[in-house]
């Protein structure tokens, strides 16, 4: 049984290989930046909009809000890696209802991927915010015994990331793939739909969780209560 | 083994292309647009509360006009009324002052031309009189008038009563001065003489006279001693009668003259 996309593999050289990760990652990039090009092709300034502007705004501001609710003060400088997370990673799940396609979310090395980019944002935008000292300072909170445990905290919860990702939207894959062999038609369509929920949930989660990292990492001095999953 | 590392590097590669395009084609467009039309609608509610605020200001401005106005004309008003007013109590004046001097005037004339008639009459009676006694005298009795007149003198000196008689004769004991006999005309000496015949009989005295002749008599005979005085003349007569004239005519016009303005309308004039 197949666990992953990478497994397909539709070119290999050596070392480098081209799978069905890479190639859906593509696709969603395509569609994504292709999509938001054309919309913000001809923006509108004034009073009234097109439809799709109407939900790009929605869906910006939205994102915007959400991140300022987990208390990052400039919301707007972590919008782009924030955002994209969400965008790609709803987008992965959305496209599950295309027959044949296959999420690179339920790829362990896709979801590893994203948390390795999560590991290294934490410290980039926590050093940005408090400098170099004020962050590496922010591991012996509250005293320096903890260091240790700081450190083991930051590994695992990278770890858990990529790990709750991959499992929830591999499951659901496999659950749908299982299904349908034992019943199909109808139960396959209903898990379908409940996939679409959790993998919302999820990127939804994930993006949040990053979120709550960095600001974490960023505004030690006034932490907010931020929602856990 | 799940992690393909090679997938892992790609992948990573990936998402940071699309973080960089996104950014690039979606989140800086719609930011742009957003802010661009919220700093649009600020501008626009900033100029509405402007334009709300100078409205306010004009409105207040123009009341504030509006009301200086209306006093200002009130004031106009009421100076204007008043100038009406005094204008027409000075024009009252005036014409109650003209129909009064009218009235004064009216009167003069009336009262001039009253004298003027009576002057006349008066004369012209004289005249008559005159000449109707002379007339008829001399008609009736054949004498002269004078010798009527001497003789009636004559018939009052001889009635004269107790009293009048006591105090001409004192007159006539004090005084050195002769008797003074005033006629219209020189007296003839027979007259004279019957005249001093009838003093010296009244009196029982020798009485100096002194004739004379005054004109302003017009006839009859006048004596006057040391302030007495007996007469009988018709200077006497047509003075009762003009007296009674004038009399006659002042009763005539008061009535006249008191009404006469009243019907020119002036003295109560109406606005």
């Amino acid at each position: 049984m197949r666990l992953s996309p990478d497994e397909i593999i539709f070119w290999q050289y050596g070392f480098l290989k081209l799978n069905a990760t890479i190639v859906f990652t593509w696709a969603l990039m395509l569609v994504l930046v292709v999509g938001a090009f054309l919309v913000t092709r001809k923006l509108s300034r004034d009073l009234s909009r097109s439809r799709w502007q109407n939900l790009l705004e929605i869906l910006v501001t939205g994102i915007e809000k959400q991140i300022a609710e987990v208390g990052l003060r400039e919301a707007r400088s972590y919008l782009g890696f924030l955002g994209t997370l969400f965008l790609f990673v709803a987008a992965a799940s959305l496209a599950t209802i295309i027959p044949g396609y296959e999420p690179p979310t339920g790829s362990l090395s896709t979801t590893t991927a994203l948390a390795l980019c999560v590991l290294v944002a934490v410290p980039f935008f926590g050093i940005a915010d408090q400098g170099l000292g004020g962050y590496l300072k922010s591991y012996m909170e509250p005293t320096f015994m903890m260091l240790p445990f700081n450190i083991i905290s930051e590994v695992s919860r990278t770890l858990a990331l990529a790990v709750r990702l991959f499992g929830n939207m591999m499951s659901g894959a496999m659950i749908i793939a299982i299904l349908l062999t034992i019943t199909p038609f109808f139960f396959p369509i209903l898990m379908t739909a409940l996939g679409l929920l959790t993998g919302l949930v999820q990127a939804y989660i994930f993006s949040i969780l990053a979120a709550v990292y960095i600001a974490a990492a960023t505004q030690t001095r006034t932490p907010k209560a931020a929602p856990k999953p | 083994m799940l992690i393909d590392w090679f997938t892992v590097g790609a992948q990573v590669i990936n998402f940071l292309v699309l973080v960089w395009l996104l950014k690039r084609f979606l989140y800086r467009p719609i930011l742009d647009a957003i802010d661009a039309r919220e700093q649009r609608i600020a501008a626009e509610l900033a100029d509405a509360d402007a334009k709300r605020a100078e409205a306010k200001q004009e409105r207040e401005t123009f009341q504030h006009k509006n009301q200086a106005f209306d006093a200002q004309r009130a004031a106009l008003l009421a100076q204007a009324t008043d100038a009406a007013k005094t204008e027409r109590a000075r024009l009252l004046d005036e014409a109650r002052h003209a129909a009064d001097a009218l009235r004064a005037k009216r009167q003069e004339a009336l009262r001039q031309e009253a004298e003027q008639l009576n002057q006349a009459l008066l004369s012209r009676t004289q005249r008559e009189v005159f000449a109707i006694a002379r007339k008829t005298l001399t008609d009736l009795a054949g004498v002269s008038l004078e010798e009527r007149l001497v003789a009636v003198f004559i018939e009052r000196l001889e009635a004269m009563n107790g009293e009048a008689r006591d105090v001409f004769g004192q007159a006539l004991e004090t005084t050195t001065e002769p008797v003074r006999v005033r006629s219209a005309l020189a007296l003839p000496v027979a007259q004279r003489e019957a005249i001093q015949a009838a003093l010296n009989r009244r009196f029982d005295a020798e009485v100096s006279v002194r004739f004379e002749s005054g004109p302003d008599l017009i006839g009859g005979i006048d004596l006057s001693a040391n302030g007495q005085r007996i007469g009988w003349n018709l200077a006497d007569y047509l003075k009762s009668l003009e007296q009674g004239v004038d009399e006659l005519l002042r009763t005539k016009d008061q009535p006249g003259a008191a009404s006469k303005p009243a019907a020119s309308g002036l003295d109560d004039p109406t606005p």
